[in-house]
């Protein structure tokens, strides 16, 4: 019952991951870009609405709907002013201007904010606090639920939006050609913006879990941002309900690790991830082979 | 009335040179071939006229308006449409999305999904299908067709012919011939002699980035056409 209910943890747990995971994965899939400070986007999310219960003590979801629209400009600026240059010279580019931006944020945050650690739980009302006893040893927490849910919804949405949307269609064909986009009339360029606010206003959204579930301080980002970067590679890079598979799973991962020791959950995790790095990409076939040639030829000598 | 006028066109890729001071015009209604060996230029010049590729020099001038800096997808929404060499269709997208997606709110006329999917009927049973999974000839068609979507004044057809079997070229240029009977504006790129100067009006020779030949279609005999094609002997 322990595990049962340990695996349950998890799934809840993975959730959250995933909808941290959401935007990092759009913004690969569309653009290949590999967003370093996407976790840190959801932080500085976290703290405007931290900013907005501050002033206005309204819940954090009021907080989260407020702060909604400034993070899809805050996202559509940041595509056209820094990563659309960055796009134009090469793959690496893109990379180094997310660390920085990941470093910039870190210490504007600092700044404005000190380093002390902050938490919205206090401001989301009983969610926080409630749950149900379903046996002896399974407990479902009100908050949990919600952001399964959630996650759910956010990844069908998201799916319908792809799918049945002109918009959409707009979305994947630039992903997959975005030269022969611009030629059937696509501005390209309004695509990634689009794509790039999406991505943030969804980070935003992971920030105000992490700001409910747990705490945050300015330097929470980058934790944040490998949980959700192996959340889309144990998905599948760029495949979108990969990635919601991919924050349960390791969030499972997580809890069930706990179970064998507490200090074992995040590295039951990066074990999971690194079992699937390496059956992906690494020439999983040809490991074990490799391994046993290179044990033979020291043994010879 | 003249629709497209080229003057003085440089295009590059780095240090290569691929089109040197080409200039032209398409009058309305015209069908113009833009025949030569590999390398000639023909797929950059088109490109450039698509807005696919940023000319090094000269300028392009469409319906009147200096078009020479403005990106692909405004130049769509003014009315030039190009079915790029090698199809470039969205590989996950199905037939309908890709014909879809490329329909411009802005721009109405004759085409639409009806009646693209009666020029080429035999898109009509894969409408559901995705891109990557149709044959060459079925590819060529959505391609056609996705240009034609957005109802283009002119139309750039890019080596439609190019690796599909005899029997598909065959069925792609009888539906291209009821889009040219109808007096559209077309100016296509095209490797086969005999069919470029079947179906074009007008025929422009280039070689090595130069027009080195230029002339109605009827008037220019075989001989001539080929040597130029080759660069055997510069006509003077």
């Amino acid at each position: 019952m322990t595990l049962l209910n340990a695996a349950l943890q998890g799934i809840f747990l993975g959730a959250f991951y995933a909808v941290l995971a959401c935007g990092l994965s759009i913004m690969f899939g569309v653009m290949r870009i590999i967003n370093l400070a996407h976790g840190d986007i959801a932080v500085f999310g976290a703290y405007v609405m931290f900013v907005i219960v501050e002033h206005t003590g309204v819940s954090a979801f009021i907080a989260f709907a407020a702060a909604l629209p400034v993070m899809v400009v805050l996202g559509y600026v940041l595509q056209l002013t820094v990563l659309e240059r960055s796009l134009k010279s090469g793959i690496l580019t893109p990379l180094l201007a997310t660390f920085g931006l990941s470093i910039v944020i870190q210490n504007l945050l600092q700044l404005a904010f000190s380093p002390d650690v902050r938490s919205l739980g206090g401001s989301a009302g009983a969610v926080t606090t409630g749950s149900w006893q379903v046996t002896s040893g399974l407990s479902v927490s009100a908050l949990g639920l919600v952001v399964l849910v959630v996650a759910v919804l956010v990844f069908g949405a998201l799916q319908l939006f792809l799918s049945r949307t002109r918009m959409g269609w707009m979305m994947r064909a630039t992903a997959e050609d975005a030269d022969a986009a611009e030629l059937v009339g696509i501005d390209s360029r309004g695509v990634y913006a689009w794509a790039t606010a999406f991505a943030v206003a969804i980070a935003a959204l992971g920030g105000l879990f992490l700001a409910i579930r747990s705490v945050f301080d300015p330097v929470s980002g980058p934790t944040q941002l490998i949980f959700a970067f192996e959340a889309v590679v144990i998905g599948g890079m760029g495949s979108l309900w990969g990635t919601l598979v991919g924050g349960i799973a390791l969030g499972v991962a997580q809890t069930l690790g706990a179970q064998i020791h507490p200090q074992f959950a995040v590295m039951a995790g990066h074990l999971l991830f690194l079992v699937v790095l390496i059956a992906r990409y690494g020439g999983g076939r040809d490991f074990l082979p490799r391994a046993r040639r290179l044990l033979l030829a020291r043994a010879g000598r | 009335m003249t629709l497209l006028k080229v003057e003085a066109l440089d295009c590059r890729y780095g240090l290569l040179q691929a089109v040197r001071g080409v200039s032209f015009e398409v009058a309305a209604g015209e069908t113009v071939a833009v025949i030569g060996a590999n390398g000639a230029g023909k797929t950059t010049l088109l490109r450039a006229v698509a807005g696919a590729h940023r000319p090094h020099g000269g300028r392009v001038v469409f319906d009147g308006v200096d078009i020479t800096t403005l990106p692909a997808h405004r130049r769509v929404a003014l009315g030039i449409a190009l079915v790029p060499e090698g199809r470039r269709l969205f590989p996950s997208l199905t037939v309908e999305e890709n014909l879809r997606v490329a329909a411009s709110p802005r721009r109405h006329g004759r085409w639409n999904m009806e009646t693209v999917l009666e020029v080429f009927p035999l898109l009509r049973a894969r409408r559901h299908t995705a891109a990557a999974k149709l044959s060459g000839g079925e590819q060529q068609a959505v391609a056609i067709g996705r240009a034609l979507m957005s109802n283009p004044q002119l139309l750039l057809l890019d080596e439609v012919s190019l690796g599909l079997a005899p029997v598909v070229v065959e069925a792609v240029y009888r539906a291209l011939a009821g889009i040219l009977n109808e007096g559209a504006t077309v100016l296509l790129v095209e490797q086969d002699l005999t069919r470029a100067l079947g179906v074009a009006g007008r025929v422009v020779c280039m070689l090595e980035g130069r027009v080195v030949l230029e002339g109605p279609a009827r008037a220019l005999d075989r001989d001539r056409v080929v040597s130029a094609y080759f660069g055997l002997r510069r006509p003077a």
